[in-house]
């Protein structure tokens, strides 16, 4: 394996230093929030973690088909990859939003579209590490996860839409909301907060993608290496 | 005849005739679909009140259940006598293969269901002979079916194979159920087709979209 290249290095340092950033913008410089208090700060690292997830899924998918496509396992190490990481950041988010909702709506857990959409999407995608685990052939291991990773992609929204027929409480923090929900209302200090810790997570993520996708290149190798040693 | 419709339905003809034969999968579905309902009733203690809205909940996941017992082992058989490899051999596009197995599973499923709420309407005395709640259990067993096929033909290829089945179908399949259940409700309870219509919708757009996606990458799942 090649040493870690010197854009990776550099990446590693800026990906700590914008979580320190981040970290300042969204417990120091933004201001508290007027009702619901301290606790509204985990907002920042909730949104970018989400986020993250979100982009690592979308990913996911996108490098199966990819994969389908040119048959080339190099794509697949990619997809793993962003599912891996994506699965992390979705658990945080998770995990921070509960946090956050046990003052705020009384309660750690809601069956909400997006909470349930999340919970779901966490869970088809840990049934997707089950599949991969019962294969031993990398080649249909590459396959059968990206069909699964494109049959997710297409269900989870579907999933949202069918939850969303029950009604919501979610801050509409994109968009306007309809009757009955809460739009986020964000000062111009609490905007510039936010989108620090957007760009932060987008840079920890990159970091970590690359990270993970040469842990599976060694990995691949490995496996290569002890089918050759066995046979 | 064109010939995809006719490979699509000599698969379905070969599954309902074996079927017919044996009886082992059509029986164990029944069975089955039974037993989950008497659990449902001590589970739920389902008097009179909670019935009206418990009903299409527990009929969905009782067919939920009975679908994947019968979808896997519908594959298992496919792959323990080889006779998958005979179907792949076949010079007929391999989508027919797919449209044939997901017919034959539908079938199947319908089945139980044709048996299970006359006996459900009995057990309870509730009406579910309503033309709507019949449309969407159409609707949701072709949904589950078709995508329950694509899966099952993978699962029966892991190491783990039965026990992998519905930890990959139930977390994709939740907007099939969920909306059936939800259009199965509105039905049952009378309530105008206004309401019922944006989950009888999902429904339709949940069918279309991931039994194309699962007829284009069939072919990914069943290669050598």
């Amino acid at each position: 394996m090649s040493p870690r290249p010197l854009v990776l290095k550099i990446l590693d340092v800026l990906a700590f230093l914008s979580l320190v950033v981040a970290t300042y913008f969204a417990l120091i410089y933004a201001p508290t929030e007027a009702v619901m208090g301290e606790v509204q700060r985990l907002f920042y690292f909730h949104v970018g973690t989400a986020w993250v997830g979100m982009l690592g899924f979308m990913f996911a998918a996108g490098f199966g088909i990819v994969y389908l496509a040119t048959k080339n396992l190099k794509w697949d190490v990619v997809s793993v990859a962003a599912v891996e990481i994506s699965v992390m950041f979705f658990f945080l988010a998770i995990a921070l939003g509960s946090i956050w909702a046990r003052p705020v709506w009384n309660t750690w857990w809601t069956w909400d579209p997006r909470l349930t959409t999340a919970a779901i999407t966490e869970l088809i995608f840990i049934a997707y590490f089950m599949l991969r685990a019962g294969i031993e052939d990398p080649e249909r291991r590459a396959r059968f996860g990206a069909v699964y990773t494109i049959l997710g992609g297409l269900s989870v929204p579907i999933t949202f839409l069918a939850i969303r027929l029950f009604r919501t409480i979610h801050p509409v923090v994109f968009g306007t909301a309809v009757e009955g929900q809460e739009q986020m209302a964000m000062t111009p200090d609490m905007r510039v907060a936010f989108v620090v810790a957007m760009i932060a997570f987008s840079i920890i993520f990159v970091d970590l993608f690359w990270h993970r996708i040469r842990i599976g290149q060694l990995h691949a190798r490995v496996e290569q290496l002890k089918l050759k040693t066995m046979s | 005849m064109p010939l995809f419709l006719r490979a699509t339905f000599a698969i379905v003809r070969k599954d309902l005739t074996a079927e017919f034969r044996s009886r082992e999968l059509f029986s164990a579905m029944l069975v089955f679909s039974l037993l989950v309902i008497v659990i449902y009733n001590f589970a739920l203690e389902l008097t009179p009140t909670i019935r009206r809205e418990v009903t299409s909940g527990v009929l969905w996941t009782t067919f939920a259940f009975a679908g994947t017992l019968g979808l896997s082992r519908s594959m298992a058989v496919e792959k323990d006598r080889g006779s998958l490899d005979g179907l792949l051999l076949a010079p007929v596009d391999r989508a027919a293969i797919y449209f044939g197995k997901v017919m034959s599973n539908l079938v199947f499923m319908l089945l139980v269901e044709v048996f299970i709420l006359p006996i459900y309407s009995a057990l309870y005395n509730i009406n579910l002979f309503h033309p709507g709640l019949l449309l969407v259990i159409l609707l949701g067993s072709l949904g589950y079916a078709s995508v329950g096929t694509l899966l099952a033909t993978m699962s029966v290829q892991t190491r783990t194979r039965e026990v992998l089945l519905p930890i990959l179908l139930f977390p994709v399949a939740i907007p099939v159920l969920l909306a059936a259940v939800k259009a199965s409700t509105g039905f049952l309870n009378g309530a105008t087709l206004a309401e019922i219509w944006p989950s009888l919708n999902l429904l339709i757009a949940y069918d279309v979209i991931l039994s194309s996606a699962a007829f284009m990458v069939f072919d990914q799942v069943v290669e050598e």
